[in-house]
């Protein structure tokens, strides 16, 4: 396990702070947290707030949901770069019948949804969501 | 893996495959057990010869509460008491378990062994089934956001759009081309989930069929399927003694990728370039020489993505390439000849098995219905897409063994 769990990333990030781990070998930030950096493979890293900003790279309208997020669809993921160098999938914040090819390379802010928890997600109390919101 | 590793030469026997579809009525085992007796029985070998037992299983414990699957297939068979080992790479499980399975075959450890791999998707429904395969994604940071298996090739269509500046309408223009190819295709093939259905596609209807993750619609995705496959597989000679035409495995790479956001340009997958390297190296074979493909068309953009990574066609040049007939039987090269997973189906653990009897067929001319044979075809290769790129396994096969270096 690294020095941030998934449970303390989350938990910040529901109250608007997005938390990295800046690596002393290379100088590049992970996020989500993993055991190593990302792009170096190094294990000394240390957690520090992000910039909670980032461009959309990717997006989809997601028409069929899963079970268990039946009542959530149809709803809006995207792949947005943070203005940091990581990648982050999460939700955008604008209805589905607006999302166009025009997303992709718009400004967003991130932030964090709390949504209702799924049987099989590991946390069981709450699950919080990457929430993008157009700039 | 070692480059000087000594490896013997291995081939596979008989075959078996499950009619693809809805099976309500078969267990797990009564799937698994109908192809791999139909295996054993086109292997002209005592089952008493096998001595291990390989099956790729992915999601048995959501869909049918079951795991801990192996021991109970090998007992299945009339084999307990040989090594029962499952695999799990989500659609490459028995992709997975083919490589292992050859692997430990070519360094001597077994001689004979069987490889299956099975799965109960439709049986189990579209929203259990879209759970059930998420789970294979990155469970905490793609899978919170919703995100589903169509929705992570969805993103790949767009950003594969924007790379090579192709507008999207444009893309699905020519992803449609894919999915009219692999229906035209599985509804000739007797063993395929939509036979004598979807035949004749016209890209209006993909582009019209109903949307499921933006920009993909139903026609652009395979679909939920039961079914199961098994192969036996043995040292070279002895295959040689048990049946006429033994299809010899020439390379066998695997490879592994984190999440989409940590791959980021998903339209080049590095791990598929490096798995496809390592059985390319293995088999002293390129691109160029394969004249059968059965790839991981697990969505019309999957294909197209997975051509170019193979190395079949330049990067950018794969949404052309199908829209222009060259991935056709008699094309360039023929990809998914059976139909693929658009057409035959995707029973997800079975999906490597399958492909690799797709394979044997082909190489053995006996693919029916015949229209569906590709013309004195000798070199084949498959490929197996697990999770979104987390694994990737390709198999090199061959009517002929290795040649002398």
């Amino acid at each position: 396990m690294g020095k941030l769990t998934f449970k303390a990333y989350f938990d910040a990030l529901r109250e608007g702070k997005l938390l990295g781990l800046k690596c002393k070998a290379c100088g590049k930030v992970t996020c989500p947290p993993m055991s190593v950096c990302q792009e170096c493979g190094a294990d000394e890293l240390e957690v520090v707030e992000m910039k909670n900003s980032g461009v959309i790279k990717t997006f989809t309208v997601i028409h069929v949901a899963p079970a268990g997020l039946e009542n959530e669809a149809p709803y809006v993921v995207c792949e947005v770069e943070t203005d940091d160098g990581p990648w982050l999938v999460g939700r955008l914040d604008i209805k589905p019948e607006e999302a166009s090819i025009e997303l992709v390379g718009r400004r967003v802010t991130i932030t964090g949804q709390e949504l209702p928890p799924e049987r099989h997600y590991p946390d069981k109390e709450r699950r919080v969501v990457p929430l993008f919101k157009l700039s | 893996m070692k480059r000087d590793l000594k490896l013997r030469d291995v081939a596979v026997l008989g075959v078996g495959h499950t009619k693809f579809g809805r099976s309500p009525e078969k267990s797990l085992m009564d799937l698994f057990g109908e192809a791999a007796l139909e295996a054993i029985r086109a292997s002209n070998i005592e089952k008493e010869r096998i001595e291990a037992v390989f099956v790729g299983q992915h999601v048995g414990e959501l869909t049918d509460g079951v795991s801990n699957f192996a021991p109970f297939a090998a007992a299945e068979i009339g084999l307990a008491g040989v090594p029962a080992v499952r695999t799990e790479g989500a659609c490459a499980s028995s992709s997975v378990a083919f490589r292992e399975a050859y692997l430990l075959v070519a360094t001597g450890v077994y001689d004979v062994v069987l490889v299956g791999g099975v799965e109960r998707l439709l049986s189990a429904g579209t929203a259990l089934g879209t759970r059930a395969l998420a789970t294979s994604a990155d469970g905490v940071y793609e899978f919170n956001a919703g995100l589903t298996f169509p929705g992570i090739f969805a993103m790949a269509a767009i950003l594969y759009s924007q790379k090579y500046g192709i507008p999207l309408d444009e893309l699905r223009e020519k992803m449609a081309h894919v999915s009219i190819k692999n229906h035209k295709y599985g509804a000739l093939n007797p063993k395929a989930q939509f036979y004598k259905k979807y035949g004749d596609l016209k890209v209006e209807d993909v582009l019209n069929s109903r949307m499921i993750a933006y920009p993909l619609t139903l026609l652009d995705c395979c679909p939920m399927t039961d079914g199961a496959a098994a192969v036996v597989l043995a040292e070279a000679s002895i295959a040689e003694k048990h049946v006429d035409k033994p299809i010899y495995v020439l390379g066998a790479g695997l490879s592994s990728a984190g999440g989409i956001y940590r791959q980021r340009d998903v339209t080049v997958p590095m791990s598929r370039v490096r798995s496809c390297k390592m059985a390319f190296e293995q088999a002293g074979l390129t691109p160029e020489d394969v004249d059968v493909v059965e790839l991981h068309d697990c969505f019309t953009i999957a294909e197209i993505i997975a051509s170019e990574a193979m190395g079949f066609f330049e990067f950018g040049e794969g949404a052309d390439a199908v829209a222009e007939g060259k991935t056709k039987i008699g094309g360039k090269v023929a990809i998914n000849p059976s139909g693929g997973l658009i057409g035959k189906g995707h029973p997800v653990g079975a999906t490597g098995v399958s492909q690799i009897y797709a394979i044997v067929k082909q190489l053995r001319n006996e693919m029916e219905p015949r229209e569906l044979q590709v013309h004195n075809a000798k070199i084949g290769m498959t490929d197996t897409l697990g999770g979104d790129f987390g694994t990737i396994c390709n198999i090199i096969l061959s009517t002929e063994r290795r040649g002398e270096a």
